[in-house]
Formats: C-alpha cells, sequence, structure tokens
C-alpha cells in the first residue's frame, strides 16, 4: 500500500478519535449554567474541557497526518457533516440529565477501553495523547458510572427516566464495534486495535455497571450505523454544526 | 423530608507535603460523592493531591464563649516560643 | 459588586454588646459564624453575600450564551472554563451565606420566586461574540475593583470566599480583554462588534456599582460593619479611571461624549448613566429579566428528580451499611 494510501486511513482514523470528543465535548458544554445542582454543573463543564482539549491533539495530529496544512481549527469548524466521522452515539441530543449522563456512560466505557490499547499504538504520538487522555477518562468514567448507578438505583421516577434513557440510546451502541477497511489498515499497522476486539470487555463492563444501576439492557442486536464512517449521519449533527461553527462561516479568514 | 444535600466541610493537602487545609464547603449525596465533588469544584487549578471530606453535622467546634479557657493558657507558656530564649550570638543558628 | 442597593437591616440589641462587637471590628477582628453578631449585621450578610452568589450563577447564562458559538477550540476552552468558574464562585459564596444559619435550597428559592436579586447587569443581552470579551473585561474588571476590597471584609468566611474569588477573578478580566484585543486589531466587521459591544455594555458596567452616593442612604451602617468597604462613586470613579485607557489602547471610540480628563480632580469626569433604566432592570423591567429568572427556573425544576434520585440512592447505600453491620 502507497505511503498516501496509507496517511489517509490514518487521517480517517484520527478524525474518528477527534471528533467523538469534538461533538460530545459540545453537547456536555450545552450543560453549562443549566445542570441540576451547582456541583454537577461544574463537574459537567470538568469533563467538557478535557474533552475540547482531547479533541485539540486529536484533530491537531489528524492535520498533521493529513498534510495539507489543516489546524484542528479547519477541520472542526470548516467541515460539513458528510465529512464528520464521530460515532452517531455522540451527536444524540442531550435530552435531560439521565439521557446525557447514560450518554456519558456508554461512550467512556468505550472510550476508556480504546485508550488502554491506544497506550501500546504502534505510532509513538497516538500512544502518547491515548496516555495523557486515558487518566482524564478513567476519571470521566468512574463519574458517569456512578452516577448512573445513583440515578437507576435511586427514586422510581430516576430509575424509570434512566431506563428510558438507556433504551434510546442502546441501539447506537454497536456502531463503536464494527470494523472497515481503515480499521483493517490500523490494524495491520499496529497503530489501533480491531474495533471488535473491544466489545467482550466492554460488555462485561457496561453490564456490571447497569446491573448495579438495576437496569435491563434492551434485548435487541440492532444498531445504527453511519457516524464513523460518514455514511449517514442524524439529523441532529448539522443543527449541532450550524452553531458551532456560525461565527467561522459567516466571517471567514478572520482571527479570534 | 428535607431532600437538600448535606453539606461537607473540604480539607486539602496540597503538593507541598503540608497537612490537610481546610479549603471550603459543598454539597453532595454521600462521601464518595463529596470527594468527587470536591475534586472537580476545589482542585480545577491542580490546587490539591489528597481530599478529606466530613459532613459538616461531624464537626466539633469550640464555642466561642471557650474562647478564654481554651486559648488563654497557651498564652503563658511563653517558653513554648522559641524567641522565649536568649541564645548568645556567638552560637550561631539555631 | 454583585450586591446592589442591600439595604442594612436596623438592629435592636443590647448597646453594650453592640459597642463591644463594634470594638471587634474597628481592631480588624473577623467575625466568625459562631461569634455573637448583631441581628441586623446577620441578616443584612445573608443578603449581602446571597445576592453576590446569585449574580455568579445567573451570571453564567449571558456568557453561556456563547459558548456552544465560540469561533476556535481555545476559545471555547477558555469560555467554558470562565463560566465554570463562575459556578465555582456562586457555590463558595453560598456556602458562606450558610454559615449565618440559611440553607442554599432556602436561598435558591428566594431567588426563583423573585425575593432575592442578583446584579442588574446579567439582565442584559450577549448579542455578539465582542461582547464575550467586553463581559470579562468591563464586568468581571468592575467586580474586581469591588472584590478587592471585599476581601478585608469583617465575616471571616465571606472574606475568605473574596480572597478565592479574587485569585480567580484576574483570569477572567485578561481573557475577556484579550477576546475583545483580538476583535479590535481585526477585521472591520470584528471592530464593529467591539465597539457595539463597548457602546452598549458601557453604562449597564458603570450602573453595576449601584446608585449615586448622594442616593444611597444605607451604606453608612453596612461601612461601619466593613461589610462595604468604599462608597458606590469611589469604586465607579476608580473603574473609569482604570477603563478609559484601555478603551483607548484598544483603539476604539469611547462609549461616552462626556469622558474627560479633569486635571483639577486628577480624575476622568464621566456622564452618570441612566438612573431610571437601572431601576426599571431592578423592578424587573430589564431586557433579559423574565429569560434569565426562566432559565435558573427550569435548571432547577427540570434538576429535582436528579437530586432527589441520588440522594434517595445515598440513603439506601447507608441503610443497607447500617443493615449490614
Amino acid at each position: 500500500m502507497s505511503a498516501a494510501t496509507s496517511n489517509e486511513a490514518f487521517t480517517q482514523f484520527l478524525l474518528r478519535m477527534g471528533d467523538n470528543t469534538l461533538i460530545l465535548g459540545h453537547r456536555v458544554s450545552e450543560w453549562c449554567g443549566h445542570s441540576p445542582v451547582l456541583e454537577e454543573d461544574i463537574a459537567l463543564a470538568n469533563t467538557a474541557l478535557d474533552l475540547i482539549g482531547q479533541t485539540q491533539m486529536w484533530l491537531g495530529l489528524a492535520g498533521e497526518i493529513e498534510g495539507k496544512g489543516q489546524t484542528a481549527d479547519n477541520l472542526a469548524f470548516l467541515r460539513d457533516v458528510w465529512d464528520f466521522r464521530n460515532l452517531l452515539l455522540v451527536e444524540m441530543p442531550n435530552g435531560d440529565f439521565g439521557q446525557t449522563l447514560m450518554r456519558q456512560f456508554l461512550f467512556d466505557a468505550w472510550h476508556s477501553i480504546q485508550l488502554g490499547r491506544l497506550m501500546s499504538s504502534s505510532d509513538e504520538r497516538v500512544a502518547a495523547i491515548a496516555e495523557k487522555t486515558s487518566k482524564e477518562v478513567a476519571y470521566h468514567l468512574e463519574r458517569s458510572a456512578d452516577t448512573v448507578v445513583g440515578l437507576g438505583d435511586g427514586t422510581e421516577e430516576s430509575h424509570a427516566r434512566m431506563q428510558d434513557a438507556l433504551d434510546y440510546l442502546w441501539p447506537y451502541v454497536g456502531e463503536m464495534f464494527q470494523s472497515d477497511a481503515v480499521d483493517a489498515e490500523m490494524v495491520a499497522k499496529g497503530i489501533a486495535p480491531d474495533p471488535a476486539s473491544l466489545r467482550e470487555e466492554y460488555d462485561a463492563l457496561v453490564g456490571r455497571i447497569l446491573a448495579t444501576a438495576t437496569l435491563t439492557i434492551p434485548d435487541t442486536a440492532f444498531g445504527h450505523k453511519g457516524g464513523r464512517t460518514g455514511a449517514m449521519h442524524t439529523e441532529h449533527l448539522g443543527h449541532l454544526l450550524t452553531q458551532m461553527q456560525w461565527l467561522q462561516r459567516a466571517y471567514p479568514g478572520s482571527e479570534w | 423530608m428535607n431532600n437538600e444535600w448535606p453539606l461537607w466541610e473540604i480539607f486539602i493537602r496540597g503538593q507541598h507535603g503540608l497537612s490537610h487545609r481546610h479549603v471550603g464547603s459543598l454539597h453532595a449525596p454521600d462521601a464518595e460523592m463529596a470527594i468527587k465533588n470536591a475534586r472537580d469544584v476545589y482542585t480545577r487549578r491542580n490546587e490539591g493531591v489528597s481530599i478529606w471530606a466530613v459532613e459538616a453535622n461531624n464537626i466539633t467546634a469550640s464555642s466561642p464563649s471557650d474562647k478564654g479557657p481554651l486559648y488563654e493558657p497557651s498564652e503563658s507558656k511563653v517558653y513554648r516560643h522559641p524567641t522565649f530564649f536568649d541564645i548568645p550570638d556567638e552560637v550561631g543558628a539555631m | 459588586m454583585y450586591a446592589q442597593m442591600v439595604q442594612s437591616e436596623a438592629t435592636k440589641d443590647d448597646p453594650e454588646k453592640l459597642a463591644a462587637f463594634q470594638a471587634r471590628i474597628d481592631r480588624d477582628e473577623k467575625i466568625e459564624p459562631k461569634d455573637w453578631m448583631p441581628e441586623g449585621y446577620r441578616k443584612t450578610l445573608i443578603r449581602q453575600i446571597g445576592q453576590h452568589a446569585h449574580s455568579e450563577i445567573v451570571g453564567q447564562l449571558p456568557e453561556g450564551n456563547w459558548i456552544t458559538r465560540a469561533p476556535t477550540l481555545e476559545r471555547k476552552a477558555i469560555l467554558l472554563a470562565k463560566v465554570q468558574d463562575e459556578a465555582g464562585h456562586g457555590l463558595y459564596l453560598y456556602c458562606a451565606t450558610e454559615t449565618l444559619g440559611v440553607s442554599r435550597d432556602e436561598l435558591t428559592e428566594m431567588l426563583l420566586d423573585g425575593r432575592m436579586k442578583y446584579s442588574s447587569i446579567f439582565n442584559y443581552p450577549t448579542l455578539n461574540w465582542a461582547d464575550i470579551g467586553a463581559v470579562g473585561w468591563l464586568v468581571d474588571g468592575a467586580a474586581i475593583i469591588n472584590q478587592v476590597p471585599l476581601q478585608r471584609t469583617s465575616f471571616g468566611p465571606y472574606s475568605r470566599a473574596m480572597i478565592r474569588v479574587c485569585k480567580e477573578e484576574s483570569f477572567h478580566a485578561r481573557q475577556g480583554f484579550d477576546a475583545i484585543r483580538k476583535m479590535a486589531e481585526g477585521t472591520p466587521e470584528q471592530k464593529k462588534m467591539a465597539q457595539n459591544a463597548v457602546d452598549r455594555l458601557w453604562f449597564p458596567a458603570l450602573m453595576m456599582f449601584g446608585p449615586s452616593d448622594k442616593d444611597s442612604t444605607h451604606s453608612a451602617q453596612s461601612m461601619a460593619w466593613k461589610i462595604k468597604m468604599n462608597t458606590n462613586d469611589e469604586l465607579r470613579q476608580k473603574f473609569v479611571d482604570q477603563t478609559v485607557p484601555q478603551i483607548e489602547f484598544l483603539g476604539l471610540d469611547l462609549p461616552d461624549d462626556g469622558i474627560k480628563w479633569n486635571e483639577e480632580r486628577g480624575h476622568y469626569d464621566y456622564s452618570d448613566p441612566d438612573w431610571s433604566e437601572f431601576f426599571d432592570v431592578i423592578k424587573g423591567n430589564g431586557p433579559c429579566n423574565v429569560d434569565r429568572l426562566a432559565a435558573r427556573n427550569k435548571a432547577w425544576k427540570d434538576g429535582a428528580w436528579v437530586r432527589d434520585g441520588l440522594l434517595a440512592h445515598a440513603r439506601k447505600k447507608a441503610a443497607a451499611k447500617v443493615a449490614a453491620e
């Protein structure tokens, strides 16, 4: 395989990592000032801040590997929906606080396992980002798991809301473990693991936490897809981008 | 029933190996969450390496009227303070 | 001066105790929560620190309005960190108020049903990205001028909260100035945004210090108690003197034709804000009063099940632990 093709796959992989954190960080930041209690407001902002920082690293590296002089900001603010490579899960709307925390937990669980594997990536830049961000993500997971357990096993109402959130979001979990040619090349180069290989660990972790939360995983193998390949995002992403990218689009070429 | 989360007093030991120091308070449903909230609220700028959380209800404080009996006796123990002792200059630093 | 027009409570305590209390304050001793204090001192402080806390919390909204539209990843992170700090400041201040025997939930209820106020400034909208710079630079700049002396206030928990707040606050003013400077030095459109922001926010910023001393009748007692350290006009003048050269540095037009250096006074002269507008805003008729309170009410109401759920879980866990022992 030529160097150009391989850079293309590597870039795609990095966009997948960076777009996940970009879009989820954006979603979480929407809560700032509106959370159920001050302490949660502050904690959610910390999560969003970590994710934005991680985005700068992943997209920064994506631009570098792509080699067309794109900065992380260019990639975040000047691509259209079809160029985004994030999981559909992270672009789903916040819904209520329970839905937000369930989405966070389902993502954090995958994210922490993925970063754990990436720490031994054959690409040392990837390994370094994974090393740094895995500490942040371990805390995200601890916190979101605790909250899912607390709300799942809280009051009747909180239990019902968390079960609703899980039912709504579960069909977006399967996408995390799908593989394509990009993944195959990443595996061949030792840069990243095969997504499918994360499933067992994920199911064990998520199953344990959701059981403690007294929640029931929906009995369906169905999974939506199209985010990480860019083939078909949800309608939600376009609306998110209209906000996020507005200034850069309306006043192109300005420095901020 | 009052459904306000209990108040916790937060003590943090910073990087310098000094004792835990009271930094403020916060609300949390239980001790574990109090520690997590403290991490998010009081160490946003890398302030600490170790956190204690104590439910405010469980703190016994001296009352202001005790101020005399509790603290005044130590005022008379001037010998506890190093400046009490006159050390000749030629002895050097001590 | 996220606390405006805080009325000092009259006090009907034993004159001997009052004199001893005043003597402690005059000696610059800190008053701590368990110390004896006049009822008026306690009530005035609850109102003042509570209002200050509410202002931090409502103050998250106008800036939060731009978090999802920040133009770069770095600006987004900076703004988010700043608005998060405000939540933190609100939290410190609520805790200080709680030491006076009122719970945070009670204070919240009083904000939500309009019994307690927050600073008038947060009832103004943020309409363009330069507003974010202007809020950090002008609004936080004004707040710092008020808060720095409050670090020496007589009530221990308030003073300690202010010390913590001030430590974090200079980042806010600096990031604001940096953001608006980029705009002022940017494209013609960006410069227009910067000018528009300064023109719109200048007088509301001046109003933050409260009415003119000649119309402000309640400050004598608060000054004696050292819970108000300077008069409104003193602080306002300080703000004007500090800010006018900064506006000039940015190359923006001054937002008030009345601004002129007065050699004799050694200060800038400036025009009074429209105080009738100020009193309208205080009464609830500012451009954003209704929206701000609606947003806070919604957050509180929508969050009830979360607060109750997590508490219920904590109680179950505690009960299970007791049962196991």
